[in-house]
């Protein structure tokens, strides 16, 4: 089933048709844990799609030679490899968003959303399509994580940053709604997000 | 924030009540969606989690602190935590099925499980991080497993009744559960600065 599609599918199947949030449900706690701000959730995402485009990479360019019986061992090896790398990048060049999205840094290894990829589609498939796979997860993903922070970033606190530069702020006028960038926004946010989904999105 | 100058009662009252691992802190949400059907698998699932975080946050304590950092190779934090966690709880199952039949009954299937719950490897690497002694680190685990399991048996009860409502059909399923949960969430955010925490 998978060999039928075309690269382009297997690359859209990520974002739309499996995404791994709305979809799947899986990789919550980042979602959540991140999103209180659009620029932390950037990161997150952005972290997580190196580590799934790279282990799947790996995981694809090492299947003859990975025999069955140890395999999870085996990916999640190379997956700490990469979380491990970004992990040191993130905490010399981005010091200040390695601060912010903390624990969640190292927690990037046990994301159900690297390892599944890692054992549905990678080890399974050729290079080229892991790849195509493990990009469309990760910009599934980074996605939706965006979205869900820049609405809370700006119900919670008026503002909006990406890239570290504040696109616009709402101003004095705006009473920001704090629970928001609290915790029960986090999930009173995703809550609506997947009630939208299910009402607008037909189940194919 | 808990450091280890903070005294044993504060570290259980932050990481059981101010801080709660599920509700506060966002961590093991998977578990939390996906066993709070029932309040009985949800009390398993916490009894199982109580359990193996305990083990696996002693273990762990010690390998780092005897282990890599004599070595100077803190970096390996990562990798060394999480095959030695998996491995732990492999080793746990078997020998907790060969020799106490009863528990296996109860605590079997929800074991293999938490070798994925993100909250084990997290408590493992908090304990590092807030620089905790040994004594400390294993009070604080308590606390947060206990939570855990606090937080999810509350939340199974809350599903059990919400279950029996009439939901919009928008809602029905995940999005009702996640309405609940920030629900208990804003509850729990009633304990902030509790005792000046």
């Amino acid at each position: 089933m998978a060999a039928e599609k075309s690269t382009l599918r297997v690359f859209l199947n990520g974002i739309v048709e499996e995404n791994p949030i709305l979809v799947l449900m899986i990789g919550l706690c980042p979602t959540l844990a991140v999103s209180s701000n659009a620029n932390d959730a950037l990161g997150m995402g952005a972290a997580a799609s190196f580590v799934l485009v790279a282990s799947n990479l790996l995981v694809s360019l090492l299947r003859k030679h990975t025999p069955a019986s140890i395999r999870i061992p085996i990916f999640i090896v190379i997956i700490a490899g990469f979380v491990t790398l970004i992990d040191l990048l993130m905490h010399a060049y981005q010091p200040g968003l390695y601060k912010n999205l903390g624990v969640f840094v190292p927690l990037i290894v046990v994301n159900c959303i690297i390892l599944g990829r890692a054992e549905a589609f990678a080890y399974t498939n050729g290079l080229l399509r892991s790849a195509a796979d493990g990009l469309g997860m990760g910009l599934g993903f980074t996605l939706v994580i965006v979205i869900l922070g820049a609405f809370r970033e700006i119900l919670g606190n008026g503002t909006l940053t990406l890239f570290n530069t504040e696109l616009f702020n709402l101003g004095a006028g705006f009473t920001p709604a704090l629970v928001f960038i609290m915790p029960p926004g986090g999930f009173l946010a995703i809550g609506f997000l997947m009630a939208l989904k299910q009402k607008f999105w037909k189940k194919s | 924030m808990i450091t280890n100058d903070m005294n044993v009662f504060m570290i259980l009252v932050s990481s059981l009540l101010v801080n709660n691992i599920l509700l506060i802190r966002f961590l093991a949400l998977c578990s939390f969606f996906g066993l709070s059907n029932k309040v009985e698998t949800s009390m398993s699932m916490g009894m199982a989690v109580i359990f193996v975080m305990v083990n696996a946050s002693a273990v762990t304590w010690l390998l780092y602190h005897w282990l890599l950092v004599p070595l100077h190779q803190e970096y390996l934090r990562t990798i060394v935590f999480i095959l030695v966690i998996a491995a732990l709880v492999q080793f746990e199952e078997m020998y907790i099925r060969k020799n106490f039949k009863d528990l296996y009954v109860s605590l079997g299937i929800y074991l293999p499980l938490i070798t994925t719950n993100c909250a084990v490897l997290a408590i493992a690497i908090l304990n590092i991080d807030y620089q905790l002694s040994f004594i400390k680190s294993i009070v604080y685990t308590i606390g947060v497993s206990v939570g855990y399991t606090l937080a999810i048996v509350l939340f199974a009860t809350v599903r059990d009744r919400v279950f029996l409502a009439p939901v919009p059909r928008a809602f029905q399923g995940y999005p009702i559960a996640f309405i609940t949960a920030s629900l208990m969430s804003l509850a729990f955010m009633g304990f902030a600065h509790l005792f000046g925490l």
